[in-house]
């Protein structure tokens, strides 16, 4: 009766088996590495990057261990600390020749070093959170009251050129709060009024106000569109935030929402707040301009005589362009830029909305430029860049633009998610602030590992001490248990925090309840006089409805941890949930298993190795 | 090897009402100190700057102090950290300091008036965010409390799914009681910690209840005392064998954690010792006093017509 089917061996040994590949890579350390990531936006760092790095490093004859693009850049493993600032600085002379305008970012990282064909079948080192690895950690709330505004007052111009176009009297519009309120005289003015932004303001929800003569239409925003314009903002911030952090040189910045207004910035290895918060906090504007293209103008400019009122720009393609100084429209008049495609030809295109006067200027401009060039620059602390200089073809109205030919699909989205971050949605404010240094994120990694250790040594010396062979069992299922925990987290690639190694401890010392349960039992059921086979039998099936009892009652306390918990409640509450779900399965099964390996084939089974029998009445000590 | 060598039942259900005193007097002297003194909130729930110096030979606190008061910075509190090198520094949260600034301000400070620090950590965090921190922790625990009523109520009988969170809760108010009494600082982890502690006493109590449902089901004769002892009694070892090893766990976290886990281990030690009193002392009694007894878990055997007193027939 104690003897397990081969498939359940075979499950067992699989899950160990699985268990152990996907804790090696924490094994492995960290090897320092160097990372080339863009610095500009309009810079896209791919293949060519990747060969160009690999031959600067083969000319100076700098070894590397290998080289590889990523999503975050072209990453370089050395062979030692010494190597590794050789190649920064070897990497810096190379893509950076004018180190006060840099294009791309090199930056110091850390690399696993576990062998290639552990990170093929995606078993990566656990994620280590800002706590143990050191660095800044924001949170910044997004003032969606700043978006929605701006946005109602877009609105409302945009209602008053409506009015104006289709011929409706009305006595004023004004935002009031977070309402649109638009006055009348008499009440068929006001009806037409309705049907007019019926058809032309679909986000908008109306209602009729006031008596007499003063008659009012209160113009909200549905809540459809509402949610729009906040994922809007905050998608728009993120984008920007992303653009700027590149800037920082962090190898690994985490940017991420929290909740409905919240954003997330994680930049592991910087000291340097000050710095990280004058580029988060700073303000982006976006412009459109008219190229010049006198003949003659653009290579006097080349040549140092700049022609009055005209700046010089570099293009995209590295092409020079000469920007006339005066701004025609700004970045507040876009309400939207999207990629997509153009309706004729399917080539990618950027589709750009603006606003009702930024739509009367644009065809003012268009209009009487025909066949000259426009300009469309990111100005950001002072220092502008062409993000696309595209052609007029013909006069465009109505406020939908669009700006296509010769881009990729790849292209157009840059240059929409650009011209996105040129105006930034909404301001943000920096409402927590973490910064913890890499010294005291090293000790807390020692810290926590020594408690674990200690804690499960002690465990294991007295289980044996007190279960003998049973208690080998437990502590081997306990470990087991430890195994699975850190593979389940080094495959989820949660981020472990200090709470996240205490709730690892805390995991063991409640873990080992269990397999208590299971040996007490097995006790109790000798003690009753039952056979050794029948006690192992018994004592593991009784065990298990309490055992599963009293793991839902903790998990719903974990569940609990990690719906309302956040930032180190919320790493605690992950391992914690996910540490109760691997000990069922150590304590029940992989137990049992090993119990039925030693156990279940002897027929005439005499005693068990589980310490010390005692049973009333019986003076002399059954020690069986 | 056994520690427990228990050859009847121990009667403790006849010292129940002295257990039940003892009780309730710790529990009131704990919601006493929590009204009277209140917790001592970290940051985290009060909003504020906390900054983490560390000097390489041992700090003078009393230099560090007078030298931010000059700089303008009042209402603070600095004390050691760990260790006597180590300083924490606690600013309030101001309404007109553009808050997001202070870490570094202070830091500039510090290096005119007491050199020689190297910043280890700084925390800034807003007031909405430590406001919706409290509310999230009480959800939190009203979720706990809800979820476990349900589950032991579905799984035994609401006698025993009350009185088990009657008692847990009391091991909860106890230890909230101990950190205010001794001004202990109460952070987010010690509130995981409190949780954590909820969940895995209510086991204590599951594990009890668990042989009174099988004492009444399996033996007859015994009045309901008698049931509590000997459910008690039989699973005595076990709870204290499993306490113990989770004990040493967290006493290896309160040793070698540092102190950035201490209260997270200290909490837990509390919880841990009361847990194992209040659910073997204070949910036993309860069940009894709330009259649960063998009917509510024999399954009604229906009657049949004419048969003899067992209820046999042919």
């Amino acid at each position: 009766m104690n003897r397990y089917p081969l498939w359940k061996y075979i499950i067992v040994a699989c899950a160990l088996m699985t268990g152990f590949i996907y804790t090696l890579p924490n094994f492995f350390g960290e090897s320092p590495a160097v990372q080339v990531s863009s610095a500009k936006a309009t810079l896209k760092v791919d293949i060519k990057t990747l060969e160009r790095v690999e031959s600067t490093l083969r000319t100076a004859g700098v070894e590397s261990n290998g080289t590889f693009l990523d999503t975050n850049g072209v990453k370089v493993r050395l062979k030692d600390t010494d190597t590794q600032l050789k190649a920064k600085d070897l990497l810096e002379k190379q893509f950076n020749p004018d180190a006060s305008n840099p294009q791309y970012v090199i930056a110091l990282n850390l690399l696993s070093s576990s062998p290639q064909w552990l990170t093929n079948m995606h078993a990566l080192p656990m994620y280590l959170g800002l706590d143990l690895r050191g660095g800044v950690h924001f949170l910044l709330q997004v003032d969606m009251k700043g978006a929605l505004t701006k946005r109602l007052d877009s609105i409302s111009a945009d209602l008053r050129s409506l009015m104006r176009d289709k011929n409706v009297r009305h006595g004023g519009i004004n935002r009031e709060g977070e309402r649109i309120v638009i006055r009348f005289r008499d009440e068929e003015t006001r009806v037409k009024a309705r049907t007019t932004l019926d058809d032309n303001q679909p986000d908008l929800q109306l209602a009729d106000q006031g008596e007499g003569s003063e008659l009012r239409l209160v113009a909200t925003l549905k809540p459809t569109a509402l949610k729009r314009i906040q994922e809007f903002a905050i998608k728009q911030n993120m984008g920007t935030l992303h653009n700027r952090i590149n800037e920082l040189g962090v190898a690994e910045p985490v940017i991420a929402q929290q909740g409905a207004d919240r954003i997330v910035v994680q930049l592991p290895g910087v000291q340097d707040t000050a710095k990280a918060k004058d580029i988060l906090g700073r303000t982006a504007t976006l412009e459109i301009r008219m190229v010049d293209d006198t003949p003659g103008a653009l290579e006097s400019a080349q040549a140092g005589q700049v022609p009055f009122g005209t700046e010089l720009y570099v293009e995209r393609g590295g092409r020079p362009l000469l920007v006339k100084k005066q701004v025609v429209l700004t970045g507040d008049r876009l309400t939207d830029a999207q990629p997509g495609f153009d309706n004729q030809t399917q080539e990618p295109a950027v589709h750009l909305s603006l606003d009702s006067a930024g739509s009367r200027i644009f065809k003012e401009i268009t209009r009487e430029n025909v066949g000259k060039r426009m300009a469309i620059l990111l100005i950001e602390k002072g220092k502008g860049e062409v993000v696309t200089a595209p052609v007029i073809r013909t006069e465009i109205g109505g406020g939908r633009v669009q700006i296509s030919g010769s881009m990729s699909s790849m292209e157009a989205n840059d240059t929409a998610l650009l011209l996105r971050a040129g105006s930034l949605a909404a301001p943000m404010e920096i409402i927590e602030e973490r910064t913890i240094g890499p010294s005291l994120g090293a000790e807390n990694i020692t810290k926590g590992f020594h408690s674990t250790m200690w804690g499960f040594a002690a465990i294991s010396a007295f289980m044996i001490f007190y279960y003998m062979l049973f208690g080998l069992v437990s502590v081997i299922a306990l470990a087991s248990n430890l195994l699975f925990l850190i593979a389940l987290l080094s495959m989820l690639q949660a981020t472990l925090t200090l709470p996240g190694i205490a709730a690892i401890a805390l995991a063991l010392g409640m873990a080992i309840d269990s397999n208590v349960l299971i040996n007490e039992r097995i006790r109790e059921e000798l003690r009753n006089g039952s056979t050794p086979q029948a006690a192992i039998n018994t004592g593991y099936e009784r065990a298990f409805g309490t055992i599963l009892d009293s793991n839902i009652t903790t998990l719903i306390a974990g569940i609990a941890l990690l719906i309302f918990g956040s930032g180190p409640v919320r790493g605690f509450a992950v391992v914690h949930c996910l540490g109760i779900l691997t000990s069922l399965f150590s304590a029940v099964v992989v137990s049992r298993a090993l119990v039925n390996l030693i156990y279940g084939r002897r027929r005439k089974l005499e005693s068990l190795a589980i310490g010390q029998i005692w049973k009333p009445g019986n003076k002399v000590a059954a020690a069986k | 090897m056994e520690f427990f060598r228990i050859k009847k039942d121990i009667p403790f259900m006849r010292h129940a009402l002295a257990f039940n005193i003892i009780s309730l007097v710790t529990f009131l002297l704990a919601v006493f100190f929590l009204f009277h003194r209140g917790l001592h909130l970290s940051v985290e729930f009060t909003g504020g700057t906390l900054i983490e110096v560390n000097y390489a030979q041992a700090a003078n606190l009393e230099q560090i102090r007078e030298g931010l008061n000059k700089a303008g910075y009042t209402d603070i509190a600095v004390q050691n950290f760990g260790s006597s090198q180590d300083v924490m520094i606690r600013l309030p949260l101001k309404a007109e300091q553009s808050s997001a600034k202070i870490g570094e301000a202070v830091m500039s400070a510090l290096k005119v008036e007491a050199p020689g620090a190297s910043l280890r950590r700084v925390e800034f965090v807003g007031p909405q965010v430590g406001k919706e921190l409290a509310e999230n922790g009480s959800l939190a625990l009203l979720l706990v409390i809800i979820g476990i009523v349900l589950y032991l109520a579905m799984r035994f009988e609401w006698r025993f799914s009350v009185s088990a969170i009657i008692a847990n809760l009391h091991d909860i108010v106890i230890i909230l009681g101990f950190f205010a009494f001794f001004q202990w600082e109460f952070s987010l982890s010690v509130l995981a910690a409190v949780l954590a502690v909820l969940g895995y006493s209510v086991n204590e109590s599951v594990i009890v209840f668990d042989r009174v449902r099988e004492t009444f089901k399996k033996v007859r004769g015994l009045t309901t005392p008698q049931v509590l002892d000997h459910a008690i009694t039989s699973t005595i070892s076990r709870t204290i064998i499993t306490h113990g090893c989770t004990q040493l766990m967290v006493l290896s976290m309160l040793l070698f954690g540092g102190a950035t886990l201490y209260y997270f281990a200290l909490a837990l030690t509390i919880g841990i010792c009361f847990g194992i009193y209040s659910s073997v002392l204070v949910a036993s009694p309860l069940v009894m006093w709330l009259g649960v007894s063998r009917e509510h878990f024999i399954k009604p055997v229906k009657k049949i017509d004419g048969a003899n007193e067992d209820g046999a027939v042919v």
